[in-house]
């Protein structure tokens, strides 16, 4: 079988709100100095997703496609790490700037390039625009069905058994391969690559293809492309601080808690 | 400009859903003068599309077919692919649900343009619309025009407001064809949802952190709901507690949890990161409950306590009972 994992590289989610500034001329997230961009987090469970499946098939391979600047090497090697066999990195400044639609056209390309694909597992959404489309959008640009938000996938007499998140529950459903499936973090944690795997990911090249590697139209993709068009990024207004209680014991502050929403005619 | 909108609905127990209402809500406000559709699949649909139209529809494209009951995307798409074909949408709404999460981008790609997903807020720029969503976890929001037509966006819960109800209010319907094949095929369906009130519709909601150290931590945290009344308050968590499993995910609050606006939100040892706050920052008061004063949950809480919940929620379970 061959698997396709997509990953994307982001800013760190986890940036703490005081470090996380915008650049209102460029409508642009300015990178928190001294906090590295990470492998978005749903992605890692994808590559998860992805390779406890390699184990219990066998002969199976895993390829991790990332479209995004040179520093995306860094997502690609980690998935290599925990066990992925080959690296792809789509880099052309004509992807940026792009939306779900043009990443989803890049990557259906690439993917198309690889040759025969069984499975591609993506996040359920990136963790920096937190769209949830583009998995979506790989399958209907390979006309696959898809499966998303799930917490468990198994292979079963050849097709994937998925195992979905409802809002009230989970749903079971069976996927024909091949297929799009994306991964949300009920699934579980990814594993931690050892010291070893680190070293050989490190050593591994990784492939670079370019508009022309995928024979995809410049003024198709990235914010030529881009049919939703952003006319402005910025931080709400937070209200100011809460009123915290001030007396003594922790019994006399639940107390006055229960005056004060009293007062306030809220209990 | 008139502009027609096309809302897909969805249904609960045979009514329109209150996402649904919304949605047809702020499709009228924002038609100015097109035609407001409305798509109901599954049983009890046709009866259903009443309630739409003093809700701001002008049409009501139904199928009563039970096959739809249970979301099949191939299904409900090649439905609301005929709806679409009727109602010639300038714009398409959906809820931030299921159905839209996936809906949208199929749609979207279908009719070469381009889906905005958990919008919260929508508006008419003089012409133009303008769509704004959360992004990075809820740090930032970002306004979007379409260069492609029709808009396809799906809306977050509660974040737009129904119209006044207009008394008597009737419209055309048409029934669009039962469900046909879908390639992914259902095997199961397990609810594990919690008893009583839900979080969505509970007036009052206590939620427990990574900071309740055990699940134990859980059972002050619903005694104080109970203290509250059963009737009126329900139970959440934070992902890092579900995640733990000290709480089942499908009470999670947050950006991919279940966003709730209640009346009052009671954060007991949870830190109010972002991605958290994108779930409750629409409740009307919140109060935070950590040991930690520079907790960033005391940035969107008008009362704080400081200090180790289990040390705080005791009394306080004793003073709101005593207050009753
Ligand atoms: C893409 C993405 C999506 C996410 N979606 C969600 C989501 O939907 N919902 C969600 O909740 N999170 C979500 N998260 C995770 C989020 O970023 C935080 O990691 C998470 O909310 C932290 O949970 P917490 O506040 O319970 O834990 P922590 O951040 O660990 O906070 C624990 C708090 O408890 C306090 N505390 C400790 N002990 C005590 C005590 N004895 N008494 C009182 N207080 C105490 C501490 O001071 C601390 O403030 C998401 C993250 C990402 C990247
Ligand atoms: N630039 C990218 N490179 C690789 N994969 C991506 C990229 N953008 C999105 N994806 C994949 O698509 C998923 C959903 O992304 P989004 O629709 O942007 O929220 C992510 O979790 C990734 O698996």
């Amino acid at each position: 079988m061959h698997l396709v994992v997509c990953a994307k590289q982001i800013p760190d989610p986890e940036t703490p709100p005081s470090a996380f500034k915008i650049d209102p001329q460029k409508n642009e997230v300015i990178p928190a100095p001294g906090i590295a961009p990470v492998l978005s987090q749903f992605d890692g469970i994808a590559a998860e997703a992805a390779l406890r499946i390699k184990e219990k098939a066998g002969d199976t391979k895993v390829t991790v496609i990332s479209m995004g600047a040179e520093s995306a090497q860094q997502a690609i090697k980690q998935v290599l790490a925990m066990g992925a066999d080959e690296g792809v990195l789509l880099n052309d400044p004509a992807f940026e700037k792009g939306d779900p639609h043009t990443t989803a056209t890049v990557l259906a390309a690439a993917i198309k390039k690889l040759g025969h694909v069984d499975a591609v597992f993506c996040g359920r959404q990136a963790a920096d625009w937190d769209w949830g489309e583009v998995g979506i959008l790989i399958a209907e640009h390979m006309n696959w069905p898809v499966a998303i938000i799930a917490k468990g996938v198994e292979l079963q007499d050849g097709k994937f058994r998925v195992q979905r998140v409802l809002e009230d529950g989970f749903q079971t459903v069976d996927v024909p391969m091949p297929s799009v499936i994306t991964v949300s973090n009920e699934f579980g944690e990814p594993r931690y690559p050892k010291l070893q795997q680190i070293m050989q990911a490190a050593r591994k090249t990784v492939t670079s293809w370019k508009s022309g590697d995928l024979g995809v139209d410049a003024g198709a993709v990235g914010a030529a492309g881009a049919r939703l068009k952003l006319e402005r990024l910025y931080i709400p207004e937070k209200e100011g601080k809460a009123e915290i209680m001030d007396a003594e014991t922790p019994a006399d502050q639940a107390k006055q808690l229960v005056e004060k929403l009293k007062a306030a005619k809220i209990l | 400009m008139p502009r027609n909108v096309l809302v897909v609905g969805e249904l609960s127990e045979g009514a329109p859903t209150s996402t649904t209402i919304e949605l047809v809500g702020a499709g009228s406000r924002l038609a100015g003068g097109g035609t407001v559709a409305v798509t109901l699949l599954g049983n009890g649909a046709a009866a259903a599309a009443a309630a739409t139209f003093p809700a701001g529809a002008t049409k009501a494209f139904t199928s009563d077919d039970a096959n739809y009951d249970q979301f099949r995307s191939d299904q409900w798409l090649a439905a609301v692919e005929s709806a679409f074909g009727l109602a010639s949408p300038d714009l398409v709404l959906m809820a931030q649900s299921l159905v839209g999460r996936e809906l949208a981008p199929r749609l979207a790609f279908r009719h070469n343009t381009a889906a905005a997903m958990d919008c919260v807020h929508l508006a008419d720029d003089g012409g133009t619309l303008k769509v704004t969503r959360p992004v990075y976890g809820g740090n930032a929001l970002a306004t979007f025009s379409f260069a492609t037509s029709p808009a396809v966006a799906t809306v977050r819960a509660k974040s737009q407001d129904p119209i006044e109800p207009k008394a008597g209010a009737s419209g055309e319907t048409a029934e669009l064809p039962a469900a046909g094949e879908a390639r992914a095929a259902i095997i199961g369906r397990e609810k594990v949802e919690a008893e009583g009130l839900q979080l969505q519709d509970a007036p009052v909601v206590v939620s427990g952190g990574r900071g309740l150290g055990s699940p134990d931590g859980f059972k002050l945290v619903e005694e104080l709901a109970a203290a509250i009344g059963k009737d009126k308050a329900a139970v959440g968590a934070s992902r890092a507690a579900c995640d733990l499993g000290w709480y089942p995910p499908s009470q999670q609050v947050g950006l991919t949890g279940k966003v709730v606006t209640p009346d009052l939100y009671i954060a007991v040892a949870i830190s109010g990161a972002s991605q958290h706050m994108a779930g409750c920052s629409g409740s009307k008061t919140i109060i935070a409950i950590n040991k930690d004063p520079e907790a960033n949950i005391f940035k969107s809480a008008r009362f704080g306590i400081v200090g180790d919940y289990r040390q705080v929620l005791p009394p306080l379970i004793a003073a709101i009972k005593a207050a009753r």
